[in-house]
């Protein structure tokens, strides 16, 4: 029997890590993701779980640890954010190059300078090509249910690759809502008791791993991680699929909100999404077509399956919680329209950017994009590339 | 109650007006209520102008920005009325709920409100009943008297068995609190 809760997200994240029992944590703090090894360390303190936890002296040695006991072979999770993710950069293109599985919660928050510790994407999204997996979710509950998800996704035989499960700081991390949590004893069925590594440093048939790499082998190496990260889409949709008979909860690469008829659309990822469904749902009382895509997988993209949804709207709005500063759009527009080119042709196609350093982004937000839209529909004029919510 | 119902408070930090949101939010959640509890983090001090928020509905609630046009606002430190516009787009057929020892009829002119006003000594209650000024205790029933989010009744069993669980190690201080519960739900006042 699932059990209904009241949790913050960062709760939610942290209980989820307490029922999956990893062999190590190694974490260093940073709002506004503090909690969750915080939280994870007292169930180490007090038995809860036989995890080894490793308090280091920073993320780039955090992520260093996990790889160390990833490579061990080991089931291995942590959490970070902003800054933090930042420190990490050059290790997390180490664990996924090295193909080790592991989970990194990330409680998504701004950059600096200047220094902010509130939400936006500006951390996970500048390491979308590091070839980590990147799941996002709208609350707590996808925080969870996206945990639980992650650590089968990522140690799924054809993947072999580590998972980002990134959910919004503050909105989501310390807000608290309802929110259905598993039983311990289908968790253990759900992700496996321990992790089963292919291959490890230790064990019975040792190999070396992370030595010198040149011309005659790299290449080949990077090919076969391309093609992990392919092979992550059929896993990512059958353990959604085997995640849904447990649950009732329906995942997938995106979900599609009163997309059936839509002329216009709106394209966004995390919390700000179950806010613009506030929003659809005003505008459709008034019998305007509009619905959203919320995307959950950002790597693997999904590409073909975002074009195909959109292949029957007029506009759509493509919306980045980051920006890239191409002078161009963000980096879910650029992927969003690249997908589109050839199969969902003739769009209007626009870019927001929207609520940098957690700026509130609020139904009025949403309300002035579908209006925008349906203005470019009837004149046909419209701007590219656009800022919502800032003062000019 | 059908409809989501929208909290605003205002405190100021170390007066646990966000413990306070969060009571509320687990009160409600008890009674099978969706709920939502957060406080607005800013540069956090003791003193400091805070806010925190509530919705409070039987349907989900997918809504993940502030309130602006809340149903009910709360005021933790009466000094923030000069100092924050506490009504800011509080709904005409809301109501504000002070702590304060002043009257619901002075404090509307210092307001400039015109809909309902509630006032509720929480200092006095929390200091002749729990010896000392813990306003949370008796805010939290006020407000769960003139929003209705829950049934007074479902409320005090709730309350009583969650201090209870609170104080498991002071027994003695259960009977204290409740009684300044039911200080609170039978001397908050209104101006209606």
């Amino acid at each position: 029997m699932a059990k209904r809760v009241s949790l913050s997200g960062n709760e939610a994240v942290a209980f989820g890590m307490k029922q999956i029992n990893p062999d190590v944590v190694a974490a260093f703090p940073i709002t506004p993701s503090t909690e969750v090894p915080q939280y994870f360390s007292q169930f180490v303190a007090n038995g809860e779980v036989t995890t080894e936890f490793v308090p280091v002296e920073s993320e780039h040695s955090a992520m260093s640890a996990c790889i160390g006991a990833a490579a061990a072979g080991g089931r291995v999770m942590t959490a970070t954010a902003s800054a933090g993710l930042a420190l990490m950069w050059e290790m997390l293109y180490v664990g996924a190059s090295m193909r080790l599985p592991m989970v990194l919660a990330v409680t998504n928050r701004a950059l600096s300078g200047p220094i902010n510790i509130h939400n936006d994407h500006s951390d996970s999204m500048g390491a979308r090509d590091s070839g980590w997996i990147q799941l996002y979710g709208e609350n707590a509950q996808e925080a969870y249910d996206n945990l639980m998800q992650a650590v089968r996704i990522g140690e799924h035989p054809d993947v072999q690759l580590p998972v980002m499960v990134c959910y919004d700081g503050f909105i989501t991390s310390h807000a608290v809502e309802n929110l259905e949590m598993l039983d311990d004893a289908d968790v253990k069925a759900f992700v496996g008791e321990e992790r089963k590594a292919p291959f490890a440093l230790i064990g019975q048939d040792p190999v070396s791993m992370g030595p010198l790499d040149l011309p005659n082998h790299y290449f080949e190496h990077k090919r076969q991680q391309a093609e992990a990260m392919k092979n992550a889409k059929k896993v990512i949709l059958e353990v959604a699929a085997e995640y849904e008979k447990l649950t009732g909860r329906k995942y997938g690469f995106f979900e599609e909100y009163k997309m059936e008829d839509a002329e216009a659309a709106l394209v966004l990822i995390n919390s700000s999404a179950g806010t613009a469904k506030t929003v659809v749902d005003a505008l459709r009382a008034q019998g305007k077509k509009v619905g959203l895509i919320k995307v959950r997988v950002f790597r693997p993209f999904p590409a073909e399956e975002i074009a195909e949804a959109l292949k029957n709207v007029k506009a759509v709005a493509i919306m980045d919680k980051v920006d890239g500063f191409n002078a161009a759009g963000g980096p879910l527009f650029n992927e969003v329209v690249s997908a589109m080119y050839g199969k969902a042709d003739g769009k209007i196609v626009q870019n927001y950017i929207y609520g940098l350093g957690g700026r509130d982004v609020t139904t009025y937000n949403f309300e002035e994009v579908f209006s925008n839209l349906f203005n470019a529909i009837e004149t046909g004029k419209y701007e590219v590339y656009n800022y919502i919510g800032v003062r000019e | 109650m059908s409809k989501l119902v929208e909290i605003r408070w205002h405190g100021r930090g170390g007066q646990g007006a966000k413990t306070a949101s969060l009571l509320l939010a687990e009160v409600a959640f008890n009674t099978g209520k969706y709920i939502q509890g957060f406080p607005e983090y800013g540069p956090e001090r003791m003193g400091a102008p805070i806010t925190a928020y509530n919705r409070i509905s039987d349907e989900p609630i997918s809504i993940h920005s502030n309130i602006y046009e809340p149903d009910y606002v709360v005021v933790v430190d009466e000094t923030l009325i000069k100092a924050v516009p506490v009504t800011a787009g509080l709904k005409k057929g809301g109501a504000v709920i002070v702590n304060t020892a002043k009257s619901p009829e002075e404090i509307k002119k210092e307001l400039k409100y015109d809909g309902r006003v509630y006032t509720i000594d929480a200092r006095k209650i929390s200091e002749e009943t729990l010896g000392a000024y813990f306003p949370n205790t008796p805010m939290l029933a006020a407000v769960v008297k003139i929003t209705g989010v829950i049934p007074v009744e479902t409320f005090l069993n709730d309350i009583e068995a969650s201090f209870k669980h609170k104080f498991a190690n002071k027994p003695h201080v259960v009977p204290k609190n409740m009684e300044a519960v039911k200080r609170a739900l039978e001397e908050v006042k209104g101006n209606e």
